[in-house]
């Protein structure tokens, strides 16, 4: 609990990631209208919204996969489309991705896999990337004799840890997670959320988490902004989003689902 | 001796500086140049590392042991929290053993087990290829007298891409060799003063041989590329399985519709290959023969027997087949990834040029055996 209360000093914190009047459109379809957010240094913040709500294409057009059709998005202070591609490149870098289906290079083996940004971007050579690749799959909790086996070998769990362990390659300033609990079975997503509060707290780095999974919230969010009407509805800690008065919230904080999620995240607490 | 990074003095060792990732190679050679015992050093002094990433932390337990660094809390208390929490964090990590297990095997061993596997590879796809042929027959059979299940739909639909669409390229190409088998003649039989028989060479070749040989060559290189990459990529999306657990059939849903569109279109596509191939040699003999358009339909119609025609477009329908079951059972042999899909992209593409000049030179050798 009082990692979570040395969080809310860090309000007054320049943000890492600042989106502001953000417009998406694909064709007629509005995706995102005036939309604003912001991400601070070191925090978990949680994206919950209804399917189709547009949670993955805003992920997708902070990293800069997506050109915002308007609104700015700045992060470290610049805006992306501002920069020249070495510039870009460099802040790049600064971030990690975890994609929903891992998008692990089928082509590679899990160790190649993770060295392919260490050999491209710190030079380090085959041997040393290798090496500390072999670090990062044991530091997300995969066995040594997976470092040799191809992405289309693992099982759905495994993906996601070596998908995180690539995401964690440069040692990231900012994290992305898109639905990095879902497909996993309790006790996995479980341990994954524990394992990303940990790898959190000792390496500093914020975490962008778009997610479903009500567990995963209340175990490691330190912030939620809820994402609906095309734009952010509200962004707080779990208690004040609660508190929001619209119905979607209140369904989807106050459904069974929700109480059974909060029931368990206060006794954990308790017994803490 | 004293660096930027590491201090070591008689039983202390300071570790200073930023140990990050971007300074990886200078860190490796500091601790390199520090002499074995450095590692066992009584007291470590972490007050003045500056920063410190995963990167860091893996070369200090490396320098340190896992053990030691993993009871970082207990001799350095003044480390902050997080600091403490990552040099943990890694030193468990790497505390489990890292190595993945050797794979040593002498070269001639690992050559012969190769050979073997290809062997056994090429006998099983032969044998696949049988079996999944078998498989459609008996589908076919199954659906003949249910016309409901014909997917005429289906069928039209591949007849417009796999055949319609590659009118244009078929007939050009086979309007070129026709061009180009015409001079060739030409250039041979003038020191004959044959050059007459252009005509026959150019009506032979392309009614036996060329018409069928490239429209199918094109096909194999279009169509069978298209079905490997469409039922692949189902495949590898789960949508194959998808099918059959509600109860259908895929060989009838996916494959039946493409060998019929085949069979259908490259018949189709012979007669175009046929009649572009002799527009090409008609041209070319026109232009600098001398041998007038009514001529050569002239001497077309009297010295080639339709015979030769019905000969080449037999091969039609044999060459149609084999194309299209390649390319589909290709396809269904994809497994889950990308890479997949373009490795049977390729092995379909070469397996059904590779059987239809097989097929082809067989059915010469039976062709010349019978006289026909």
């Amino acid at each position: 609990m009082s990692d979570r209360q040395t969080k809310h000093k860090t309000a007054d914190q320049e943000p890492v990631i600042s989106v502001r009047g953000l417009v998406n459109r694909f064709g007629d379809n509005v995706v995102h209208d005036n939309l604003n957010l912001d991400v601070l240094p070191g925090e978990i913040l949680g994206i919950v919204g209804g399917s189709g709500s547009g949670k993955s294409v805003l992920l997708r057009s902070i990293v800069g996969l997506k050109r915002p059709d308007e609104g700015r998005v700045e992060v470290f202070g610049q805006a992306l489309d501002s920069l020249d591609s070495q510039q870009r490149s460099q802040m790049e870098r600064r971030f990690g991705v975890l994609f929903q289906r891992g998008a692990l290079f089928s082509s590679l083996n899990l160790q190649e896999n993770i060295a392919l940004p260490l050999i491209e971007h710190a030079r380090l050579s085959r041997s040393d990337a290798e090496y500390l690749a072999r670090v990062k799959l044991s530091l997300v909790g995969l066995p040594a004799s997976a470092a040799l086996q191809s992405p289309e070998s693992l099982s759905g769990g495994m993906v996601k840890r070596a998908a995180l362990a690539r995401a964690l390659a440069l040692d990231p300033d900012v994290l992305f997670l898109d639905e990095p609990t879902a497909g996993l079975d309790p006790i996995s997503a479980a341990a994954f959320d524990e394992l990303l509060v940990t790898l959190r707290d000792a390496l500093r780095f914020s975490v962008f988490l778009v997610t479903h999974d009500l567990d995963t919230l209340y175990s490691s969010c330190d912030r939620v902004a809820v994402i609906s009407q095309k734009r952010v509805l509200a962004a707080g800690t779990l208690d004040e989003i609660a508190a929001t008065q619209d119905d979607w919230v209140q369904a989807y904080f106050h459904g069974p689902r929700g109480r059974a999620a909060q029931q368990a995240a206060s006794t954990h607490h308790l017994q803490e | 001796m004293s660096t930027q990074w590491v201090d070591y003095q008689e039983g202390e060792l300071a570790i200073e500086g930023e140990w990050t990732l971007a300074h990886y190679s200078q860190l490796k050679a500091a601790i390199a140049s520090l002499p074995a015992q450095a590692g066992q050093v009584h007291e470590v002094n972490l007050e003045n590392l500056r920063a410190i990433d995963t990167a860091g932390a893996a070369l200090l337990v490396e320098l340190l042991g896992a053990e030691r660094v993993g009871d970082v809390h207990a001799w350095a208390p003044s480390l902050s929290a997080e600091r403490q929490a990552l040099l943990a964090r890694v030193a468990q990590a790497m505390s489990m053993s890292l190595a993945p297990k050797p794979v040593s095997e002498s070269w001639w061993h690992a050559m012969l087990a190769m050979l073997g596997q290809q062997v056994e590879a090429l006998w099983h796809q032969q044998l696949q290829l049988m079996g999944f042929t078998g498989l459609v027959v008996a589908t076919f059979a199954r659906i003949l007298w249910h016309p409901r299940r014909w997917r005429i739909t289906a069928i039209v639909a591949h007849i417009q891409q796999s055949g319609f669409n590659a009118v244009p390229i078929v007939a050009l190409l086979t309007f070129m060799v026709g061009a180009v088998v015409a001079f060739l003649g030409a250039t041979v039989l003038r020191n004959f003063g044959a050059t007459i028989y252009t005509i026959d060479l150019v009506a032979f070749s392309f009614l036996r041989e060329f018409g069928v040989l490239l429209a199918a060559i094109l096909l194999a290189g279009r169509t069978a590329s298209a079905f490997t990459a469409q039922l692949g990529s189902m495949k590898a999306n789960e949508e194959i399985d998808a099918l059959r657990t509600q109860g259908l059939d895929p060989i009838e849903l996916l494959v039946l519709p493409r060998v019929m569109a085949m069979l259908i279109t490259l018949p189709l596509l012979t007669f175009v290959g046929m009649l572009s191939g002799l527009a090409g040699g008609a041209m070319v003999a026109s232009l600098s023969l001398d041998i007038a358009l009514s001529q050569f339909i002239g001497t077309l119609e009297r010295d080639i027997a339709v015979t030769h025609f019905l000969l080449g477009l037999s091969k039609a329908p044999v060459f149609a087949f084999v194309i299209a079951l390649i390319g589909c059972l290709e396809g269904f042999k994809v497994k889950g990834s990308a890479q997949s899909v373009g490795e049977h992209t390729t092995s379909s593409v070469v397996q059904s040029i590779f059987m239809v000049i097989l097929l082809d030179a067989l059915a010469a050798l039976f062709f010349m055996e019978m006289g026909w």
